[in-house]
């Protein structure tokens, strides 16, 4: 009986006793989730182009940051420190396919993926050398008072970023789906040899792909880095990012928004209401052991596409 | 042929005895102190500086003293990238060379419980000055491990004494919410069972939040400050953790003077990324900050001839920079008995073991030591690791710098020592240890 009430009647009487403050939880998680999927959007990019499943996302993140706020402490104006910063982003994602992406050319995919593990080193190493490891203030002048409506408290750079997300989101969909690079980019997703067999080609495509990818660490880093600095631990938002694409899935954009959406609510919804029972701290295991239950139903995502295999 | 071998072996044997006893002549007048650091990695911000406090510290020895009593320090830094496995790769690395290590300094609760079965057996003394295994401070337990000046429960009973103060008296405790809001680890869940205590003792709810590492998020934690409205949030936080939270309080309004921090969670890196929202947070802390100490003008005069810019840039001065400083200072002067009670030549690590059990740094030797107002006098004995008179300085940030306010707050002692000792003796029974008789 005393389980029933810990696990079930507990947390929902404490739903119903205060909804406004349930609905600020689950704005709260809805912030919280625009921001992964921020980050997770950098990883869809990837994948959709060319299979792999980046794990240097997060040491991208915290190297645009670093390279922004870097340049921002030597008195470099926002908006040329921002356009130096992509310059340097699409400068690795050339140095990338040079030296990296070109000879690993129809290889599979988990040789690409140990590729991006040492990739993640090298960006983690680069941007401490350059930058250093000290905690560094990112101020691009995103307002961060916070007030109410209703009884709920909204803060407004969670609300810029959610702004943010959403424009990100609008730009890449059409992106993808409208311009011929966007197609270019899904045919060479699908099969590298075939792409370049028709014309397609594969060198400027993956620069392209990860520049962009570059820009989206860019807007994660400014946007994690406004909220808790920027400092070596953005590497770690990548381990945030992983429930969101599995729920969402690896190739879809939209996905990664809703997954984002949905970890998001799942996370603070739980923690809130059920992490008492559990001593607290569960929002984490919490958005995994749903991304897991969710794979076992549909593995590819709720917006992945069906995995069908010739036997 | 058989005397061939002989003849081999015999010279073998007579250089290996001759590498030996060269290797004990050229350490002879060298003190090995192997510093862990974690320049790198996500905690690095919070490594750097304390490293830095050490290096900067031990230079300080050789150069304006020629070492300690006669004898040069040596040093090595490990990367532990805060990894307690590589930390353990670290002193088992370094336990040996240069002669032996004199102690060992882990910087890592971790870490720390991973050593203490390890030193005992190695003969090399662990301080783990304010961090690490709190019933440690039960000497005739762990004879190996020195936890001066503070365990984490002393830290918490004077932070409730601190907020008793602040309340007008401890009798005003009774009706007030105190939330503790933890990193989910055996670090941040230490405070855990002192603050449990004192909440019955005293008639004070508590509230435990625990906050998933690395803490980058915490959405979820100050909505249920901000619902529950704690009178008063104590911290036990580590690396980006902190900073978030400080920025989350500042988010929700919470009066940033009732906001405390444990001294793990009040350092310069913690305050920067809140700017002007984090002034006036508060953090408990063992040393004061800043230059004016004695010691810090000496090491930017000797280590930095003078360059004031290059010192900041080192982060002389900063708060886990002056611990650095602090720590290396301590387990120096333990060394420096250890020297002069064995008649000026080096000590063995049961020697160092043998001066840290009857260690005593008075207000005398703080002013010899550079340290005057710096920190608070020590005094550890066989029996009592911690120190005679455990207890905290209340430092708040002014949007500046970290300035002590008030006077020095005294540990309830009275109700932590039992609980040490209880847990001491539960330890001992689990390991088959007979506690020693003092």
């Amino acid at each position: 009986m005393e389980v029933l009430n810990t696990f079930f009647i507990a947390p929902v009487l404490d739903m119903a006793d205060s909804p406004i403050f349930l609905l600020e939880v689950i704005i709260g998680g809805l912030m919280a989730g625009v921001m992964y999927s921020l980050v997770a959007l950098g990883f869809v990019l990837i994948y959709k182009a060319s299979g792999v499943f980046n794990y240097a996302q997060g040491a991208m993140v915290l190297f645009a940051a670093l390279t922004l706020v870097g340049l921002l402490d030597n008195h470099v104006p926002l908006i040329l420190a921002i356009i130096l910063t992509m310059i340097v982003m699409v400068g690795v994602a050339f140095l990338i396919e040079r030296y990296m992406l070109r000879h690993l050319v129809n290889q599979a995919q988990i040789i690409l993926f140990m590729a991006t593990i040492g990739l993640n080193f090298v960006f983690e190493g680069a941007g401490q050398i350059a930058w250093g490891s000290n905690v560094k203030k990112l101020d691009v002048g995103i307002p961060e008072n916070s007030f109410e409506v209703g009884g709920v408290l909204i803060n407004s750079f969670d609300l810029f970023a959610a702004v943010t997300a959403a424009v990100l989101v609008g730009v890449l969909a059409i992106f993808f789906q409208k311009t011929s690079v966007g197609r270019a980019l899904r045919a060479v997703a699908d099969d590298h040899q075939a792409a370049l067999s028709v014309g397609i080609p594969l060198k400027t495509i993956w620069i392209i792909v990860w520049s962009v990818s570059g820009f989206v660490a860019l807007v994660a880093g400014i946007m994690w880095g406004g909220k808790a600095g920027v400092q070596f631990s953005l590497v770690l938002i990548a381990l945030k990012a992983l429930p969101v694409l599995i729920l969402g899935g690896f190739e879809s954009v939209p996905g990664a928004i809703i997954g984002g959406l949905l970890i998001g609510v799942f996370e603070k919804v739980s923690e809130v209401y059920w992490g008492p029972a559990f001593g607290g701290a569960i929002e984490g295991w919490f958005a995994y052991m749903a991304a897991l239950v969710f794979l076992m139903f549909r593995p590819q995502g709720l917006f992945g596409e069906k995995i069908i295999e010739r036997v | 042929m058989k005397l061939r071998s002989l003849l081999l072996a015999a010279a073998g044997f007579a250089i290996g005895i001759t590498g030996i006893t060269e290797t004990d002549r050229a350490y002879a007048d060298e003190l090995f102190f192997p510093v862990f650091v974690y320049r790198t990695g996500p905690y690095a911000p919070s490594g750097e500086p304390i490293a830095n406090g050490f290096r900067d510290y031990y230079a300080l020895l050789n150069k304006r003293d020629g070492g300690i009593e006669g004898l040069k320090v040596k040093t090595e830094e490990c990367e532990t990238k805060y990894n307690t496995k590589v930390g353990v790769e670290c002193y088992e690395k370094l336990k040996n060379k240069h002669g032996g290590a004199l102690l060992v300094n882990p910087y890592s609760t971790g870490l720390t419980y991973q050593l203490i079965p390890k030193a005992a057996v190695d003969n090399i003394p662990i301080i783990s000055m304010g961090y690490g295994r709190t019933a440690a401070a039960d000497g005739r337990v762990f004879k190996w491990v020195f936890n001066f000046p503070a365990t984490y429960w002393s830290q918490a009973s004077a932070f409730v004494n601190y907020v008793g103060d602040q309340e007008g008296g401890m009798a005003n405790l009774k009706g007030k919410h105190i939330a503790h809001v933890h990193h989910n680890s055996a670090y941040g869940k230490e405070a855990n069972p002192t603050l449990d205590t004192l909440s019955k003792k005293f008639g004070f709810k508590l509230t435990k939040l625990a906050v998933d590492h690395p803490g980058q998020e915490q959405k979820a934690t100050w909505l249920q400050i901000r619902r529950k409205k704690p009178d008063w949030v104590f911290m036990s936080g580590w690396g980006v953790m902190n900073q978030v939270a400080i920025k989350e309080a500042a988010t929700i309004g919470f009066p940033m003077d009732r906001f405390v921090g444990n001294w793990w969670s009040g350092s310069d890196a913690d305050v920067v990324p809140a700017g002007d929202n984090s002034i006036g947070y508060k953090s408990t802390a063992m040393h004061s900050a800043g230059v004016k100490a004695k010691v810090m003008q000496d090491i930017i005069k000797h280590v930095y001839g003078g360059d004031k810019a290059a010192a900041k840039t080192n982060k002389v001065g900063e708060v886990l920079y002056n611990r650095g400083v602090y720590n290396a200072a301590l387990a120096t002067e333990a060394v420096r008995d250890a020297v002069k009670k064995s008649g000026g030549k080096k000590p063995n690590g049961d020697q160092v073991r043998a001066a840290l059990e009857s260690f005593t740094v008075d207000k005398d030797r703080l002013a010899k030591l550079g340290m005057s107002g710096f920190a608070n006098p020590v005094s550890v004995s066989c029996r009592n690791h911690e120190g005679a008179a455990p207890g905290v300085f209340i430092q708040q940030w002014d949007g500046k710098q970290w300035k002590v306010k008030g006077d020095f707050v005294p540990a309830m002692s009275d109700v932590v020592r039992p609980m040490v000792e209880k847990a001491a003796a539960a330890y001992a029974k689990e390991n088959n240890i007979k506690p020693r008789g003092c």
